[in-house]
């Protein structure tokens, strides 16, 4: 039996922006139906790694493939969903209703010079119920809050159906209330309709119920396993990974 | 107010209207203002609403006074050389407009953490060599260049027109095949990038249509007063409109109610219709803001 290829594969990735490396020796690889968790203090990385997932940043050293297809070649992005760290920061001035936010989720599959029909319609309003929000299908995305926004960004990524759901730092600037039942959603996306997941948050206690396995990144990926082999890490080896003592399982938030 | 006088009234306007009526008969020169400012009236405000939301006003200011320098240039040409003599001067700011946007492109990515430096430099660039056309040329410009300044119902040409026109169809055509597009690198940068739009390719069409409309729409409101029909209508719709499709089809009604209005009233009063339109979209959105201010 030949194995599927890792959803995404990526191998000895080194990056900088300027002089110095922000990324070193990366080689991460993610299987078909994990949920990852990748874990790291402010400025380790994170988001510059999934930029380079996305082909937003090139890199001149190292190599990606998704789907086993190397990165230069890919065409697919549409199996690809991405909610960006900047999501909840976007210019809540602008006058858009949330139908029309989550239909951006399928301008590529719909292709240059095509508009988009009743076919896309129903789309977005699955993806909109499935991150409960179908009663404010025709509200300015402004005008909601900050879990809303975030919800109604997640149902843009997951609109076109992806089999990879990418998110960065998505519960940022939401109540703790709504992150128990945001997370609640990730499961659902994981389990029951079989997403990839690829979660980034510098908050590691909040996930490690929730993942099936987790990255740790700074500069280097310190660690990169199942959870259980995570937790058989002593507290020793994990302040090392992570610099300062950290808890797990903590489910308490202070804000 | 006793009746009589305002029967008086009344039946002045409809005697108005009829010389109005006749006179767009009549005159040819008439027809095509009309014409190219209720086109205008459309196609500015529809590209206005995607600069507005992406934060580019200024960059319609400062290619309308780069499309100024082109005028410019081609009335020097047409003074001076005879090969250029019948060529519209408008072809110029065309080419000035567009060549202008790409160039805004190009300091944007030069000055990428102060962005906005291109539009100082475009401005001010586009007047300093606009003026120096200017004095290089014959006295009689001036009143060719106040009404390229401010707007004109008598200057318009037949080859205005068609200008016109023919950026309008393509203004349309394109914006109707790439609306999808357009709104999402409107909306969010980074994500059209992401899922494999060709952003690049789509922003550069959008900034030369903008470009494009911008030099055509000078004729009637004026390099100085081109980027106010682009906004305002745009701004007062902002206020009012849920989701984007609407704030077009919004801005597009504010923009031709104030360009019919401000060439009516230009024609009766005899002023340039630059200021006239200008002054109906700012009380238009005066009204928007006071309205929107009593219902909270
Ligand atoms: N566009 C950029 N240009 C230069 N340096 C950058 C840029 N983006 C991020 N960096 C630097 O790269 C490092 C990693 O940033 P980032 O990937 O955003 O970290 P994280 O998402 O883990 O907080 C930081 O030191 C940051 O200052
Ligand atoms: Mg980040």
């Amino acid at each position: 039996m030949k194995e599927k290829p890792p959803v995404i594969d990526i191998r000895d990735v080194n990056f900088r922006y300027d002089r110095e490396n922000v990324l070193e020796h990366i080689n991460l690889s993610i299987p078909k139906g994990a949920f990852v968790g990748l874990v790291g203090p402010n400025g380790s990385g994170k988001s510059t790694l999934l930029k380079i997932i996305l082909g937003l940043l090139k890199i001149k050293e190292g190599s990606v493939e998704l789907f086993g297809i190397p990165q230069e070649k890919f065409k697919e992005w549409d199996r690809i969903g991405f909610v960006s760290q900047k999501a909840n920061s976007f210019n809540t001035g602008f006058p858009a209703t949330v139908a029309e936010v989550v239909m951006g989720g399928l301008v590529k599959k719909v292709g240059l010079f095509r508009r988009p029909g009743q076919k896309e319609k129903d789309a977005v309003k699955r993806a909109v119920k499935a991150v409960g929000m179908e009663s404010f299908l025709t509200r300015n995305i402004g005008d909601l809050s900050g879990g809303q926004q975030q919800r109604v960004f997640i149902a843009r990524a997951i609109v076109s159906n992806p089999s990879v759901l990418i998110l960065d730092e998505p519960t940022v600037g939401v109540d703790s209330q709504n992150v128990d039942s945001f997370y609640r959603m990730l499961t659902y996306l994981n389990q029951e309709l079989g997403m990839t997941l690829l979660l980034v948050t510098h908050d590691i206690g909040t996930i490690t119920d929730k993942v099936t396995h987790v990255a740790c990144l700074n500069k280097y990926l310190h660690f990169h396993g199942s959870m259980e082999q995570f937790v058989e890490l002593d507290e020793q080896e994990l302040s090392d990974l992570y610099g300062h003592g950290i808890r797990l399982l903590d489910h308490h938030h202070d804000h | 107010m006793d009746t009589a006088s305002a029967c008086l009234i009344i039946t002045t306007i409809i005697e108005g209207k009829n010389i109005m009526i006749e006179a767009i008969f009549t005159y040819k020169f008439l027809q095509n203002a009309f014409l190219s400012g209720a086109i205008i009236g459309i196609i500015a405000p529809l590209l206005g609403a995607f600069i507005v939301v992406r934060r580019l006003s200024l960059i319609a200011d400062a290619l309308s006074h780069v499309t100024l320098s082109g005028i410019a240039a081609g009335l020097l040409l047409g003074q001076k050389a005879s090969l250029f003599a019948g060529v519209n001067p408008l072809y110029f700011g065309m080419a000035f407009s567009v060549g202008g946007s790409l160039l805004i492109e190009r300091l944007r990515n030069v000055y990428r953490h102060y962005q906005e430096l291109a539009i100082p430099i475009m401005m001010s660039g586009g007047i300093g060599i606009g003026v120096i056309f200017i004095s290089l040329s014959d006295k009689g410009l001036n009143t060719d260049l106040f009404g390229y300044l401010f707007g004109s119902i008598s200057a318009v040409s037949r080859t205005d027109l068609y200008a016109v026109i023919t950026i309008s169809a393509i203004v349309l055509i394109t914006v109707y095949f790439l609306y999808k597009e357009l709104f999402i690198l409107s909306f969010d940068e980074e994500f059209a990038k992401a899922s494999g739009i060709p952003a690049k390719a789509v922003h550069l069409a959008f900034i030369i249509l903008t470009a494009l409309v911008i030099a055509v729409s000078m004729r009637i409101v004026g390099v100085l007063l081109v980027s106010a029909l682009m906004t305002l209508p745009v701004a007062a719709s902002i206020r009012l409109a849920k989701g984007f499709k609407q704030t077009i089809w919004l801005s597009v009604l504010f923009g031709e109610i104030s360009v019919i209005t401000g060439l009516i009233s230009a024609f009766y009063l005899d002023l340039a219709p630059g200021g006239t339109i200008v002054v109906t979209s700012i009380l238009i959105l005066l009204g928007v803001i006071i309205w929107k201010k009593e219902k909270n």
